[in-house]
């Protein structure tokens, strides 16, 4: 009982995983390059990345839909590489959730990042550390709440994600299938016992996820 | 209470009050249907307000279980209506049958040879093909029974993507992100769609006829103007409109 359920939330831990990864990776450069670049037109570049707090997921989804079809350039281009479009993909998902959780991750970052002290950097710097040795010794010890704030809510936002996913993913069992849109076919379907089995676990695991997050302010303010 | 909030409520309760209005919950397969349908009935009944929402029927039927404020339900299929029916929600009286709905196989790729029919599926270049979800959208159920009944439900399972109705299952297929669809005769008819790809119908014999049946649910048994949209159905002027989108008249 409930393998169909089992197999979306496993389908939503991997792509929030995922995602959390590809965020993690571009998210610390691209948040401290936002804090260090004097180049004028900056805030264009911290609007974008923004962006998509507000934007509806229907958004997100029909570009995505449009712009990598098959018959366009950048679709082709995809399918030349991967040998499937990026609709009804896992890692067309990835794509997606990266774009809809990315300022859930770099504004963190960002945020935490600025409050290492310029002086710290500078004294490390002029005693001989090279530019990993300071990321990994100094920055990452001291923003390593913030960064891990960006972590939860990244992850959290992607589990909380539907309307891209309902858009692009074409509801395949096991590929694109997510917790949410389970849920949301069994609603229609009138199966309120594994709606009410997935809603309660994905209420569950946002609670945690946020409790943590909590957790890691209140340490971060404290210190 | 400021006076601006008193002006918005005035303005509300009046608006609630002038002309009558109708609220139909119609199967997507009607989508561009509806439109002409409504225009139609709008000429003959100028003064009643037409609000429609599309959707799968198997999403409106759980709405309206749950209280949806709909007064007239066109559903896809003939099982959704009765089962409100049973459920003590919608007029028995009302039922009424109004369109037959046929599948095609569709796709916009100019080199997909589908003469064959539904074997043209198995192609090796078709690497994606669209259905209805078959667990609540009628259009769905039966393109999952035509490929059973040739046998190829198991063979192409891996190439299936589903659409959330039929609407947004022709919207993958028109995108090409699907390579071919199941999808309604009604909607490859519409003009938005008419002139895009190629089109074959699957045999009527392939899967349990797609009765549509309309239905007022408790709601709407009490609202006139929701009656005589369901009257108008039957009238020559909505026949013509369902001829055009291919909807043969039961019998």
């Amino acid at each position: 009982m409930h393998s169909d359920v089992w197999q979306s939330l496993w389908l939503t831990f991997q792509l929030a995983t995922f995602t959390t990864l590809v965020l993690l990776i571009i998210g610390l450069p691209l948040a401290h390059w936002l804090n260090t670049c004097r180049w004028k037109g900056m805030v264009f570049i911290e609007t974008l990345v923004t962006l998509p707090i507000v934007l509806p997921p229907t958004v997100i989804g029909f570009y995505m839909l449009v712009v990598f079809a098959p018959q366009n350039p950048l679709g082709s281009l995809w399918k030349q590489f991967t040998g499937h479009t990026l609709a009804f993909s896992f890692e067309g998902l990835v794509v997606g959730s990266v774009i809809y959780s990315l300022p859930f991750a770099v504004q963190p970052f960002q945020a935490a990042l600025k409050s290492i002290s310029h002086s710290l950097i500078e004294a490390a710097r002029i005693s001989g550390a090279n530019w990993w040795q300071i990321f990994w010794h100094i920055t990452l010890p001291l923003a390593r709440h913030g960064i891990g704030v960006g972590i939860i809510l990244s992850f959290a936002h992607t589990v909380g994600e539907f309307g891209v996913v309902l858009m692009l993913g074409g509801g395949i069992p096991g590929v694109t299938k997510v917790a949410s849109i389970f849920l949301y076919d069994e609603v229609q379907k009138l199966n309120y016992s594994e709606a009410h089995f997935t809603a309660l676990i994905l209420l569950v695991i946002s609670f945690i996820l946020i409790f943590c997050m909590r957790l890691l302010q209140r340490q971060d303010t404290a210190e | 209470m400021p006076k601006f909030l008193v002006l918005f409520l005035l303005f509300a309760a009046s608006g609630l009050q002038a002309g009558q209005t109708v609220s139909i919950a119609a199967a997507s397969d009607l989508v561009y249907c509806l439109e002409e349908l409504n225009a139609a009935f709008a000429k003959l009944n100028p003064d009643i307000e037409v609000k429609a929402s599309t959707g799968s029927s198997g999403n409106f039927f759980a709405q309206i279980k749950h209280g949806a404020p709909f007064d007239l339900f066109l559903s896809a299929d003939v099982s959704y209506p009765q089962e409100l029916i049973m459920a003590g929600l919608a007029e028995e009286k009302s039922l009424s049958p109004y369109a037959v709905g046929h599948l095609v196989i569709w796709t916009t790729k100019d080199d997909l040879d589908l003469s064959k029919g539904l074997d043209a599926l198995t192609s090796a270049t078709i690497s994606k093909v669209a259905i209805a979800n078959p667990e609540h959208a009628p259009y769905g159920r039966a393109a999952k029974a035509a490929l059973e009944h040739a046998k190829l439900w198991e063979r192409i399972k891996g190439k299936l993507v589903f659409g959330d109705n039929i609407a947004q299952t022709a919207q993958f297929v028109e995108t090409g992100n699907a390579d071919a669809g199941l999808v309604a005769l009604s909607l490859v008819l519409s003009p938005k769609l008419a002139q895009k790809g190629s089109w074959v119908e699957v045999p009527q014999d392939a899967f349990p006829r797609l009765e549509q049946a309309a239905v007022l649910t408790k709601k709407g048994a009490k609202n006139p103007a929701a009656a005589l949209y369901l009257s108008f159905l039957k009238s020559r002027e909505a026949r013509e409109v369902f001829d055009r989108y291919g909807f043969r008249l039961p019998e």
